[in-house]
């Protein structure tokens, strides 16, 4: 397929000063409006033109929708046009949500973080190339998915919660809010809505089209972090294959509150209280692992938990052609998630292996 | 304005990839068009029915209380159908119209249940039942052309009363069968492209422009049921044919509305005594006349 790079179509470009401005012009023009926040996502589809938005709404003049703010005594606010450094950078993020600030620091590059911003970063559409390519599978509105056939190229798709698009979510930062029990306030032509970190994101089953629940005309605004996750244990690792920069092939988050000696040994005198955990790319949606949370809750914070959990987590994974090899591999970052990253919390921890 | 939707595929080929939705719309707005018509028309147009021949009191006298329409085998087809039908009509385009929810699985759960059984349906209907009368005859032809004419204000005889379906009755099924077993031989196809207990998906079983015709006649055969079902529920609700719909619940009607308006020797009801195929007619029975579209669907 001819695709036309460089030269975007000609669009209407509308730069608002304020959130109100901003959301009427997203409702006057529903659909055919595009919203471009940090523009990373934004122009790879208008140059391919394989989106040809006739209006595009740039948010970057609003002052408001920037900058890390306490929201009241209960944790902080981060507006949606935050860039990706400020939030690594800022000192009450490092402090209470250092969580958010690994995912944040393990976006890309710094040239990309210092652009792109918190709002796009968790509303990004999905890496699968036959989309990006303009074919038109389930997800730009067709009838077929080229990735899930027997030689398509689904190495990076998705092992769970498939429907029809096997597409993934690939933020990185998404799953480090959902840990950390985020609320993400979105402006909708009714009002102001609060939604759970969590809810903000859909499946192909809801929505094969979207990643997100925002409908033309809804603007994400801000995302509000409360302080009942602040100075927990963080735990975030990605897995991609270039680390230099790159999407992830998988990530996991937790945030969890323990109680009991933490070194002692293997880090079994600790007894999980609180957890909150969330892997992404796995599926369409970055997923909040409910199960694994209840199942660990209450149990001792040792190999054999972590490799129960593990094992929990991928219950019901469906692999494709290329992409078995994710099965494992959310084993072990769910297993490591619940141990920690410390080597003598993690002696006698085995590691899943897969062999292609 | 298109009724399809296009797409470029891989190989450059310009394939149909569905209808466009705005026909959902178009579909529900011909329904309710037709009931308001409909109705207008019966309100203050239609002209009393009459029919050819009447029933002689010792035929009447033979026809029992409670006449058997449809048996208990029957009427279960019927609500599974139905049941499946709006479960179909529901998962698929509800999410068309902006109600959201994950209904890939019950849709195609949906299609499975109605599948088999229309396969029931079909092997009931051709083994267990009076094949020929849901199927237009030669009287059915002849009554159309003669209520026609009537209608258009000719002098032509009253048509016949009616054998166990109206003529109506049988071309909705006949639409019915059109519009169903397009959605389902589609449909059955159309699995193979998700994921089912059924058989492994194959995306590839057909090239793009098959696909693409088998995805734009799901969805006709789709928005021509939607129009067709609003059809059916609207008569099933209109007071004159509440007997016909109370049969399709209790399996009977009674002998009033049976004699008023179906032709024993065409419908010959099984009684104790001998049936009534010595029913005699006489050319000048009243009842009412001129409802086009009236008669039960």
């Amino acid at each position: 397929m001819a695709v036309i790079r460089d030269v975007m179509a000609a669009f209407e470009l509308f730069q608002p000063a304020s959130v109100d401005d901003a959301q009427r012009l997203l409702e006057q023009h529903g659909p055919d409006a595009w919203v471009l926040a940090g523009g990373l996502d934004s122009f790879d589809w208008l140059k391919d033109r394989i989106k040809k938005p006739k209006v595009v709404v740039d948010l970057s003049g609003i002052g408001e929708l920037r900058g890390i703010r306490a929201a009241g005594s209960d944790g902080i606010e981060i507006g949606a046009m935050t860039t990706l450094t400020e939030v690594v950078n800022h000192p009450i993020v490092k402090q209470k949500y250092d969580l958010l600030a690994q995912a944040a620091e393990l976006v890309a590059s710094p040239q990309i973080r210092n652009q792109g911003t918190i709002g796009g970063n968790v509303s990004q559409d999905t890496r699968c190339w036959y989309y990006r390519s303009g074919w038109p599978c389930y997800r730009a509105g067709g009838n077929i998915c080229y990735a899930d056939t027997p030689e398509g190229r689904n190495r990076e798709h998705a092992i769970l919660q498939a429907d029809r698009c096997v597409a993934v979510n690939p933020s990185d930062s998404a799953p480090a809010l959902i840990a950390l029990d985020a609320k993400f306030v979105i402006r909708t032509r009714k009002g102001e809505r609060v939604v759970d970190a969590e809810d903000y994101f859909i499946g192909p089953d809801i929505d094969i089209t979207r990643l997100h629940i925002l409908q033309p005309g809804d603007l994400l605004t801000a995302i509000r972090i409360p302080s009942t996750w602040a100075g927990a244990q963080f735990y975030f690792e990605k897995i991609r294959d270039r680390n230099v920069w790159d999407f992830p092939l998988m990530n996991v988050a937790s945030a969890m509150v323990a109680s009991g000696d933490s070194s002692a040994g293997n880090g079994s005198a600790q007894t999980i209280d609180r957890i909150r955990i969330s892997v992404n790319a796995a599926a369409a949606r970055p997923l909040r692992l409910k199960v694994v949370e209840d199942a660990v809750r209450g149990q001792p914070r040792n190999a054999a938990t972590g490799e129960m959990a593990g094992k929990l987590a991928v219950r019901g994974a469906i692999p494709l052609q290329f992409n078995a090899y994710k099965i494992p591999l959310m084993r072990n970052l769910v297993k490591r998630a619940i141990i920690g990253s410390g080597a003598a919390a993690r002696s006698g921890a085995e590691e899943a292996t897969w062999t292609s | 304005m298109d009724f399809l939707e296009w797409a470029t595929s891989p190989w450059g080929q310009r394939v149909p990839i569905h209808i466009a939705w705005f026909l959902i719309w178009v579909a529900v707005i011909a329904g309710f068009l037709f009931f308001v018509v409909h109705a207008t028309y019966l309100r203050y147009f239609a002209r009393p029915r009459e029919f050819t021949g009447t029933i002689s009191p010792a035929v009447a006298a033979r026809i029992p209380e409670h006449v058997p329409r449809h048996s208990l085998t029957a009427r279960l087809f019927h609500w599974i159908m139905a049941a499946s039908m709006f479960t179909l009509l529901f998962t698929a385009f509800l999410p068309k119209v902006g109600v959201q929810f994950p209904w890939v699985t019950y849709h195609w759960i949906a299609g499975v249940v109605l599948t088999a059984s229309i396969l029931f349906h079909v092997i009931h209907a051709s083994f267990f039942m009076d094949f020929w009368a849901i199927w237009p005859d030669r009287i059915d032809l002849r009554d159309a052309w003669r209520r026609m004419m009537r209608f258009a204000g000719k002098h032509e005889a009253p048509p016949d009363k009616f054998a166990k379906y109206p003529l109506e009755n049988k071309l909705y099924h006949g639409a019915i069968i059109a519009a169903g077993l397009s959605a389902i031989v589609t449909g059955v196809f159309m699995m193979f492209r998700v994921r089912t207990i059924f058989f492994p998906r194959n995306p590839y079983l057909f090239g793009d422009m098959t696909w693409g015709m088998m995805y734009v006649l799901h969805g006709l055969a789709g928005v021509g049921l939607i129009a067709l079902i609003m059809v059916h529920v609207y008569f099933g609700l209109r007071p004159e044919k509440l007997p016909i719909t109370k049969s399709m619940i209790f399996g009977w009607m009674s002998r009033d509305f049976y004699l008023k308006e179906h032709d024993p020797k065409r419908w010959v009801v099984e009684t104790s005594s001998s049936p009534s195929s010595s029913a005699s007619p006489a050319p000048d029975s009243k009842g009412l006349e001129g409802r086009g579209l009236t008669d039960a669907v």
